[in-house]
């Protein structure tokens, strides 16, 4: 296995990991939709103008699995990941509107080693999303499972 | 607000009712596509990466089974819709405000097929917004022996009247 940049030890308590800009796409917005969550507000711009979001808007699902990726591209692609049993909270702030451009944060809440599995641990995170006007449009907090280097070497 | 102090809007909502969504086979292709898209982790999108983690074998993201439910749950409302006229003015569907306690408990493997359901527990007078409500929904996942493989629960907005 090829050396992995982030492994269990490399995530500090306190330390952020920041990531972006990402463009949102109104085609992409569309076809995410289409698949998983057909919403009038979702895929028209006049029923977005038209509904509480005020424009063409990201579902809720999108808009996490766009800040997954967002994490995937800044860390998580080169770590030890091994997955995560589920995530805390999610918000969705503000809406996600075709066209916004957003940057987002990982921070580092805390660790643990594994009390079962040898060589992996348990780290607790926080993350934020951004918009282009620097406010908030959605957090969540999980915990991922990571493996130690020297297991990772192994 | 407590959720027996108003029964016509609890009923109205269904409160306490579980619904089936659907069913899904989850196939390999397209766990490979949202994965590439979404979450490209090696686990989600490579038979042989997959065999090396910790899951054994290639696996959904958990973001594609959480949007597959919501697939499953958009398309029930025209009879949910449907289903609250019987108690006045037909229920407006909003955004949704957040998802708590989300849980992958199993993998979701190709081949797997899964069943989705919906029960709406509770609700409360949003008072920024008149004539809207919060609504909780528990959101589950089962695989075919009925093990929960995925649960959260969705805060969605909702114009009950």
């Amino acid at each position: 296995m090829n050396q992995k940049r982030w492994a269990y030890e490399d995530f500090e308590v306190g330390a952020e990991v920041t990531f972006g800009p990402r463009r949102v796409v109104a085609d992409e917005m569309i076809a995410f939709a289409e698949l998983y969550d057909p919403q009038p507000m979702h895929l028209d711009e006049d029923a977005g103008k038209n509904s509480m979001l005020g424009g063409l808007s990201a579902s809720g699902f999108f808009t996490a699995s766009t800040f997954m990726r967002m994490m995937c591209d800044a860390y998580l692609l080169d770590s030890t990941s091994q997955g995560s049993p589920g995530v805390d909270y999610v918000n969705f702030r503000k809406p996600v509107l075709a066209g916004d451009v957003l940057n987002g944060k990982t921070i580092v809440l805390g660790k643990r080693p594994s009390n079962t599995r040898k060589g992996l641990g348990f780290v607790s995170v926080r993350h934020e999303l951004y918009n282009q006007r620097g406010e908030l449009v959605c957090d969540m907090a999980n915990t991922g499972m990571f493996l130690m280097r020297e297991e990772q070497a192994a | 607000m407590n959720i027996h102090e108003n029964p016509l809007i609890d009923r109205k909502l269904a409160i306490g009712e579980t619904i089936v969504l659907g069913s899904h086979r989850f196939e390999a292709e397209e766990i490979k596509e949202f994965a590439s898209k979404y979450d490209p982790q090696r686990f989600h999108v490579s038979e042989d990466e997959a065999k090396a983690s910790v899951f054994g074998r290639l696996c959904a993201s958990g973001w594609h089974t959480a949007a597959k439910w919501m697939h499953f749950n958009v398309a029930s409302y025209p009879a949910t819709l449907e289903r609250s006229k019987a108690f006045g003015e037909p229920i407006v569907f909003g955004p949704a405000a957040g998802l708590r306690d989300l849980k992958w408990l199993k993998p979701v493997y190709v081949g797997d097929v899964i069943t989705f359901t919906r029960t709406a527990e509770s609700h409360r007078a949003l008072s920024s917004r008149p004539g809207w409500r919060l609504l909780t929904n528990r959101c589950e996942a089962f695989d075919e022996d009925k093990t929960p493989v995925m649960q959260f629960r969705a805060l969605v907005l909702m114009k009950v009247g």
